[in-house]
């Protein structure tokens, strides 16, 4: 770990205005970058902490949701108004990490946790683009298994372009099947941006996550108005039961009308350098009739143009498989 | 034939654990928690520095701006590092140090360096700030690419196979019912959750290290021998550690680096691995490819087991695990031809992982049998009842005593195996598919020479000191537990010590022999014990024995009596106090004597499993395992089954979850965290019954207890994998069976 200088920000304002030196960074519970920084990937040379600016609140109101960035997993995942209202998004956060890390984790940092691709997290693997822009990538020649079959930036192992990681997180996928949005907070002021266009594809420059500035702030989350309350499933495919990343998890939300699905939210996990939302698939839900068949013309049409790598070729038909799995379970209700 | 053991008898049990109290309340010190003697302010701290290719030579080494980094001390590298005799590697655990004593690089990881500093978060600092070039050579990394180049091991083993070669074709080509494929098992790492760490410090020409080991003398022979210094000038101390599963049974590099760091700054030094340092510079259980050939009549009769075992080595070193052991003693046939070959790669040495050649072996083996019952139409269990060892296959000797065929019996009964249905992929529950699979679970007894010291103490109390190691498997329990029943005292009154090397020596705690060696030495101890106080009471002119015969003078619950009256007796504590108020002790010794060439002993199980397969996610949930073993006596009902369902869920481990993957293009492990090297969580592990015959092995030894700590893994994995089958109708034949790998299937 590098030597950093720690700054405790008191407000948001005060955060925000220091991350204008070089070099800073966010601590909110840490459960990423800490390690990171152990393993020498993030040299931050400030830590601005702002686990004290506020931002820890959940409102929820028939017209949506706003959620604090500082707002615990845990916290989430537990409040009433989240389990009656978007249980979708509970679910996901409790299939993700363990309770420990749950409590320490944040809404903010959840959507900035960063790939857990092995040659990004290993500093003496020489190329990654993400961890040392311009060094290649070592995953696409390497063990693949748990990369990126859909929308991965690949011009070959020795282009600067070239990144096959994954986005990790199981909230993020149940905020795009919700459409939600992030609040975030610059020198400039507020704006927000769609979820579905905070995360990145590689496209050049697989360094950067995320669409938020350097001197920006994420200070929440808003949710729209619950549609699928009623009829919902998070189903995540991994290697063991509890406390282990997705091969591919799939967030569906349906608002039925009798067995005729009237809207539909769904997005995948593990299969791309952000969480994958399909429009394709969601049109082939649209109006039609809860059935086997419509679900799998989605799950064909969320899977169309997959590329797979050597290791992870079974991400094509798992992630199939789990789409029809959890439009299944989603049409017959809720996650108990 | 029938066995002629003794009846079952359940020895006196003890709900005291002797380290529990200490463990639950953070009063067990481990290795690196130690600040004592030394002044805590003198403590440095040591980082080890690896290697980031996997074959050549380190050209340069710029250590400049890691010198002065904030609170470092010294760097030491191959170009400045002391010149040891490091010697070729030694026994019982051979292992070639890589000590800094050349620039030659072996394995991407391997120590290249030490940073010493002030605090741990400095020294890993300047760690990374040293910049190494290499004169890099092409790596050999593509372990199955290679198995062409498969070579004899280069230690002499068992003859090799080829002889057989012949008659293994022709029993193969003759036979009625055939089974051939080929069956792999990964790398695994052993990663207990205490890593390795050493604390040294010297006093003159004296080392002291607390090191976490399963082997203190070990550690003493192989830093003696390093460091070119006499044993007697070394002390070991180890009284806990966090888990072993033999990765702490050999003395590593890091354990010579922190005692030259130490010698070098003058000051303790205190070296603990990262949990991603574990991925490599300390071992692992080698991969394995089986070649398998089973040739059976169709009344299920064996007349071949073939096993042809390539597994990879370190170009540094030879390590052969014997995954061949269980087709050459769990069944009858006319032949069995095993082999081993081993495939020269840049990978790092692997070792002893718990139940070496048995784990891995019994996982694919019985798979194997598990295809024939198929093809036979045949219940699983009744395949084996058929093919029943009655003596020891390959060695032609009897058993000191075997019971699977009770096993089979009480765990089948047990699990409801009668309800299975033969036909796979017909059970389901919603979107599960639920399978049953059985196997057999073995693994050899061991025991070896042990010495302890037993002192009766003026106040009545009892100490037992043996320089054996408690790995977190009961040892303190049961020497207290064997020193209560010897002496007819409560084990609240024993003071244990081990884990110092200046006790008498007990060997290494590895084999699953702690118990059955260590014990028989302080069962003797104490019988010399009793003997002394005896002869003590018959010599005291004031005690009420004086002048009795010698063999009628017993100790019992604090008493010395006299047997032919046992009204004529005395508190031990009065006879000591008249005499001296000082300890009376008695050494005692035991190793195994010819009974270990006249027999074979090998403990024995069965093992059921059931499990459920999600036809969506393929995920595998094992829902329950039931499990009978023949294990000889179980010294401790509470130690004794936590190991054995701590082997069980290490089977759940193997058959789903383990495996470290080497990149084909660096040679390093890419999974080298917990996060990442998968190992079940609690709701991987669904219920278990396990059940023990508790049938004393006594032409074993005289506590006939064979030990325990590792068959709880044999048998589980390919239980499990069967299991699978029975469910799905899938056959994964490559462990660990994850979810990608049942959907292709």
């Amino acid at each position: 770990m590098n030597p950093f200088a720690y700054q405790r920000a008191e407000a948001p304002s005060d955060a925000i205005k220091a991350l204008s030196v070089s070099g800073s960074k966010f601590l909110g519970g840490g459960t990423n970058l800490v390690d990171l920084m152990r393993y020498g990937v993030e040299t931050p040379t400030t830590l601005v902490d702002i686990n004290h600016v506020g931002l820890n609140l959940v409102q929820a109101s028939a017209q949506g949701a706003k959620i604090g960035a500082l707002v615990r997993n845990s916290d989430l995942a537990n409040h009433p108004a989240i389990v009656a209202n978007y249980p979708l998004l509970s679910h996901a956060l409790l299939s993700g990490a363990s309770p420990q890390l749950r409590n320490r984790a944040t809404t903010g940092g959840n959507l900035m946790q960063r790939t857990r691709c092995y040659y990004f997290m290993d500093t003496a693997f020489p190329a990654c683009n993400k961890r040392k822009p311009g060094s290649g990538c070592a995953a696409v020649k390497g063990f693949n298994r748990i990369h990126a079959i859909l929308g991965q930036g690949d011009e070959g192992p020795s282009s600067p372009h070239t990144c096959i990681a994954t986005n990790p997180s199981d909230m993020n996928v149940a905020l795009y099947a919700l459409n939600a949005s992030v609040d975030v907070e610059g020198p400039n002021g507020k704006r927000t941006i769609a979820v579905r266009e905070f995360h990145r594809l590689p496209q050049g420059k697989p360094e950067q996550d995320t669409n938020l500035q350097p001197d920006e702030l994420i200070v929440g989350v808003s949710l729209p108005a619950s549609k699928f309350s009623r009829n919902s499933w998070y189903l995540k495919a991994r290697d063991r039961q509890s406390y282990a990343f997705a091969l591919v998890s799939v967030a569906a939300g349906l608002e039925m009308d009798g067995n005729t699905i009237r809207s539909a939210g769904l997005a995948l996990g593990g299969v791309a350098h952000k969480p994958w939302y399909s429009p394709e698939a969601e049109h082939e839900l649209l109006g039609k009739p809860a059935t086997e068949a419509t679900f799998q013309r989605a799950a064909n049409a969320a899977l169309a143009g997959a590329k797979a790598y050597e290791h992870n070729t079974f991400k094509v038909e798992l992630a199939k498989q789990c789409v029809v799995r959890a439009l299944n379970l989603a049409s017959k209700g809720v996650q108990a | 034939m029938m066995q002629t053991d003794s009846k079952p008898q359940q020895p006196p049990q003890t709900t005291h654990r002797y380290d529990g109290v200490a463990k639950v309340t953070g009063k067990a010190k481990y290795a690196a928690e130690f600040t004592e003697p030394f002044a805590k302010s003198e403590l440095l701290y040591a980082f080890i520095v690896q290697s980031t290719i996997p074959a050549g030579t380190v050209k340069t080494m710029d250590t400049k701006r890691a010198e002065h980094a904030t609170g470092v001390v010294a760097v030491l590298t191959p170009f400045n590092a002391p010149k040891l005799s490091v010697g070729p590697p030694q026994p019982p655990a051979r292992r070639s140090l890589t000590v800094l004593q050349d620039t030659n690089v072996s394995y991407n990881g391997q120590p290249i360096g030490v940073v010493i500093a002030k605090s741990l978060p400095e020294a890993r600092y300047a760690a990374k700030l040293i910049e190494t070039t290499y004169d890099e050579q092409p790596a050999k990394l593509d372990f199955m690419g290679r198995l062409g180049e498969a070579r004899s091991p280069k230690s002499s083993g068992r003859e090799p196979a080829k002889q057989l070669k012949t008659e293994a074709d022709s029993a193969f080509s003759g036979a009625a019912v055939t089974v051939e494929n080929t069956y792999v098992t990964p790398i695994q790492v052993h990663n207990p959750m205490e890593p390795h760490a050493t604390t040294a410090w010297w006093d003159g020409e004296k080392l002291n290290v607390y090191d976490t080991t399963q082997y203190i003398t070990g550690t003493k022979m192989s830093l003696a021998r390093a460091l070119n210094i006499a044993q007697d000038n070394i002390r070991v101390q180890c009284p806990f550690v966090g888990g072993g599963f033999g990765c702490k049974g050999s003395t590593w590099s890091h354990v010579v680096l922190a005692a030259m760091s130490a010698k070098i700054v003058g000051k303790p030094v205190k070296l603990v691995l990262e949990r991603d340092q574990m991925f490599g510079p300390v071992g692992y259980r080698p991969t394995t490819v089986n070649k398998i050939r089973l040739a059976a009549d169709l009344q299920g009769k064996l007349s071949l087991i073939q096993q042809d075992v390539t597994m990879n080595a370190s170009v540094l070193e030879d390590f052969a695990e014997r995954s061949d052991s269980p087709a050459r003693k769990l069944y009858a046939s006319k032949t069995i031809a095993t082999s081993i070959n081993m495939v020269d790669v840049n990978y790092s040495v692997g070792t002893f992982m718990r139940a070496p050649g048995e784990a891995s072996g019994t996982a694919v083996l019985e798979i194997a049998m598990d295809e024939l019952a198929e093809k036979l139409k045949m219940d699983p269990v009744q395949l084996r009842l058929v093919n029943y060892a009655e003596r020891d296959p390959t060695e032609d000797k009897p058993w000191s005593s075997k019971h699977l065929r009770e096993c089979y019996t009480q765990a089948a009964e047990r699990f409801g195996w009668s309800k299975r249905n033969a036909m796979p992929g017909q059970t389901t529950e919603g979107n599960k598919l639920i399978g049953y699979g059985m196997a057999t679970a073995t693994y050899p007894a061991n025991r070896s020479a042990a010495q302890a010291v037993a002192r009766y103490l003026p106040n009545g109390r009892v100490f037992i000191g043996s320089g054996t190691q408690d790995l977190g498997t009961g040892m303190y329990t049961v020497m207290a537990q064997t020193v209560a029943a010897n002496l007819g005292i409560d084990p609240m009154q024993v003071d244990v010590k081990l884990g110092d090397s200046l006790l008498p020596r007990a060997p290494v705690s590895g084999g699953s022999q702690s118990t059955a060696s260590v014990g028989p030495a302080v069962d003797a101890a104490c019988t010399q014990l009793k003997l002394k106080v005896a002869a003590l009471a018959i010599t005291d002119p004031k005690s009420v024995l004086h002048g009795a015969a010698d063999n009628d003078v017993d100790v019992n619950n604090g008493k010395v009596f006299l047997k032919s009256d046992s009204s004529k007796s005395e508190p031990v504590v009065a006879l000591l106090a008249r005499n001296g108020a000082k300890p009376v002790e008695a050494q005692g010794s035991a190793e195994p004597g010819e009974e270990r060439t006249a027999t074979s002993q090998q403990s024995f199980g069965a093992v059921f499993a059931e499990v459920a397969v999600d036809k969506s996610t393929h995920m595998v949930q094992v829902r329950r395992v039931a499990a009978t073993y023949d294990i000889g006596t179980l010294v401790n009902n509470q130690t004794g089954m936590n190991q054995l369902h701590g082997g069980i869920t290490w089977g759940v481990s193997f058959a789903l979850h383990e495996e470290a993957v080497v990149d084909q293009t660096y040679g390093r492990m890419v999974n080298e965290s917990l996060a990442e090297y998968h190992v079940p969580v609690n709701a991987d592990i669904g219920t278990m019954d396990v059940t023990v015959l508790n049938i004393p092995d006594t032409k074993f030894s005289p506590l006939g207890a064979r030990g325990i700590g590792e068959i709880g893994i044999t048998g589980a994995m390919a239980a499990i994998a069967n299991a699978i089958y029975n469910a799905t109708g899938k056959r994964v034949r490559h462990y660990p069976i994850t979810p990608d790998k049942i959907m292709l299937a």
